[in-house]
């Protein structure tokens, strides 16, 4: 079994990819896969993306706001495209969005300030195998 | 347990110069003539003092805090609300859809609309944003890169319903493409289109807009993605001169233009070491206009600069310690000699600030400027063994990035290449790897770390209906106009654009006859195409 495919996109309009970038490179240096699609994604190309890539976790930014209509899309997306993967989801969250977003099926958020070693482990968590079995 | 900090500072700037325990006179270059030299007198080539004689008694910095969201009208109100607590001038955020050249009804924009910014459709949308407010009067900064030229025809079309001539308008239009390229990442055109269109407003600007900067030449959103002071420095050089040696490609006289460009810094917490890279900022551009560009005017080699606080200092852990980082960075910019001034809301880790944290923002400015005293002189620092070192240090590090970025064929070229975006990220990436092992302190992140993390300011909340409302006003004025008059405008805005004739006339056109945003923006993108960013690795 090969290391773990993550894909990591920015959804949306915003350009900010300073954190996700950082987390791309923790992730690879961690043994990690990364597929990173870079800015401005459509949410089907990333579904579309997470399937053909086999992801085990799908990651995404998002620092303008707008994380709760682009997590939404990109849920049903996802599920449309028949990926099972969980997303994970960070970015400019204030803290009463955090819950909303796990309502909606997100697996994990991450707002700024979240330390990094934590991000790198729980999405590393998420993509194990005995994790994705339960 | 204890928490864990380090018993001394770190031995080096956060730049990577080193510091020793003491400075004195033998650090400083070639004696007390030579230092005299190269700093001349506030107001005197090299300007490494302040652009002017009397600096801040003659007239305090401008405090200008960012504002925007919604709709015009929500701007509008805010606006009015920060100048009634003593703002002295505005500055305008635009939502995502504005930036990129969207319609608020475009799919692209609906999840976007009003949340970064202020969502401006149309050139009446900038009749309504500053309704009540004389444009004659307040200066306007836009902070606006690809469709700058757009939303400057949108601005002059709202200035000519207020009865106020081009001449009379003061402020600055940011259109800095090439720091979009670099970290900013609201690009639409390739490059080399979106040189010439910085180029046709700079041009036009100059014949027309005498006290408006047609340009913000802008490192801080390079530091903010994550290089260091020097890099910053460096790579605001760079632009600078790529757009000088645009403008003089087309013909222009460098010392028509050179007096009205604006430059725009970054001030982070590393206090002496910001001073010391804006006292460099203003006599590496003294040397690169007067050397490189001919420059005869003291003006056209006069830096003058806007400072951003850093947004990335910032933390969510513990927020009220955000009121401390941006009151030292705002110390740091009147220390530096800023020309105009915003500060940070201590809640921006969470999300745009809210009217109590822009309003402790304008207060900090305040303070600074009437009770501290540092506003009394010019250049206080100066003449400290430590802060001319490091002025020092920063001028000829910083011109040894400029020179990297000329030998891979300057700016446009290198950031083609992805060259400078790589010096970031990995910049981005050590600094993070250094605050996840405590190399680098984070007070409430990674020392002193609260256990509950602090009571939870009170957040700003977005109208929900906002896009709705827009999307519904900007149809009702679509139908409402002369169709056949908006699509000859836009007809010719096709001709220029394709012509390479100055956009800025047909821009003007298009707006005042009613086009969009989106409708003169996509004129564009059949004309220029559309930019797709190289692999970050």
């Amino acid at each position: 079994m090969g290391p773990p495919r993550i894909v990591l996109a920015k959804p949306g309009l915003d350009g900010h990819d300073r954190g996700l970038k950082v987390v791309a490179m923790a992730l690879r240096d961690a043994g990690a896969e990364v597929i990173y699609l870079g800015l401005r994604v459509p949410v089907a190309d990333i579904a579309a993306a997470a399937a053909a890539e086999d992801a085990a976790v799908i990651g995404i930014s998002v620092l303008s706001g707008a994380h709760l209509p682009i997590a939404q899309q990109l849920l049903a997306a996802l599920r449309a495209a028949g990926v099972e993967a969980p997303l994970v989801v960070g970015g400019t969250i204030p803290p009463r969005d955090a819950g909303a977003l796990r309502r909606l099926g997100v697996a994990a958020v991450f707002a700024a300030g979240a330390p990094l070693p934590g991000v790198v482990e729980s999405v590393l968590r998420l993509a194990s195998p005995e994790v994705a079995a339960r | 347990m204890m928490a864990r900090h380090e018993p001394c500072p770190p031995v080096s700037t956060d730049s990577g110069i080193p510091v020793a325990p003491v400075y004195t006179a033998r650090d400083v270059d070639g004696g007390p003539a030579a230092l005299a030299a190269r700093l001349g007198r506030p107001g005197q080539p090299p300007f490494t003092r302040g652009p002017y004689e009397s600096m801040y008694r003659g007239q305090l910095w401008t405090m200008r805090q960012f504002a925007g969201y919604g709709s015009p009208e929500e701007t509008n109100t805010r606006f009015h609300f920060l100048l009634g607590r003593g703002q002295t001038a505005l500055s305008v955020a635009f939502d995502l859809p504005t930036q990129l050249g969207y319609d608020s009804a475009h799919e692209m924009a609906r999840a976007e609309v009003g949340r970064v910014g202020v969502a401006i459709d149309t050139a009446d949308d900038m009749v309504d944003l500053f309704a009540g407010l004389p444009l004659d009067e307040v200066s306007v900064n836009f902070t606006i890169n690809a469709t700058a030229p757009i939303i400057l025809a949108a601005y002059l079309v709202a200035a000519e319903r207020q009865g106020v001539r081009p001449d009379q308008l003061k402020g600055t239009l940011q259109n800095d493409i090439l720091k979009e390229f670099l970290a900013r990442k609201a690009y639409v055109f390739p490059p080399e289109p979106s040189m010439r269109l910085v180029a046709d407003v700079v041009e036009f600007a100059t014949g027309v807009l005498p006290h408006f900067n047609p340009i913000s030449i802008t490192g801080y959103h390079a530091r903010e993605a994550g290089c260091d002071a020097v890099t910053e420095l460096g790579l605001t050089m760079a632009s600078a001169v790529a757009y000088c040696e645009e403008l003089t490609g087309r013909g222009l006289a460098f010392d028509t233009f050179a007096p009205r460009l604006s430059f725009h810094f970054a001030t982070t917490l590393d206090l002496f070491e910001e001073v010391a890279k804006l006292r460099a900022a203003r006599r590496l551009w003294y040397r690169i206009a007067t050397e490189r560009f001919g420059a005869a005017s003291p003006a056209a080699a006069r830096l003058r600069f806007f400072s951003g606080n850093s947004g990335t200092t910032l933390t969510a852990q513990q927020p009220l310690n955000n009121v401390v980082r941006s009151t030292i960075q705002c110390l740091g910019a009147v220390l530096g000699g800023a020309q105009s001034i915003h500060v940070m809301g201590y809640d921006e880790a969470f999300g745009i600030p809210s009217e109590d944290a822009v309003t402790l923002s304008l207060r900090t400015q305040q303070i600074i400027a009437l009770e501290t005293g540092v506003a009394r002189t010019a250049d206080p620092l100066a003449g400290s063994f430590y802060v001319e070192h490091l002025t020092d240090e920063m001028e000829t590090r910083a011109a040894d990035v400029l020179a990297k970025i000329e030998a891979a064929g300057g700016a446009v070229r290198a950031i083609e290449q992805g060259l400078p975006q790589r010096w970031i990220t990995e910049a981005a990436y050590r600094a993070e790897l250094d605050v996840a092992a405590g190399r680098r302190a984070k007070v409430g992140v990674n020392t002193f770390v609260a256990e509950d993390g602090g009571p939870e300011p009170d957040l700003f909340e977005l109208d929900p209906g906002i896009a709705e409302r827009q999307v519904a006003r900007t149809g009702r004025r679509v139908a409402a106009r002369d169709g056949a008059a908006c699509a000859r405008a836009l007809g010719r805005l096709r001709q220029d654009a394709n012509r390479g004739r100055n956009v800025l006339p047909p821009l003007i056109e298009s707006a005042r006859a009613g086009a969009t945003v989106g409708e003169m923006s996509e004129t564009f993108r059949q004309a220029f195409g559309e930019f797709r960013e190289p692999s970050p690795w």
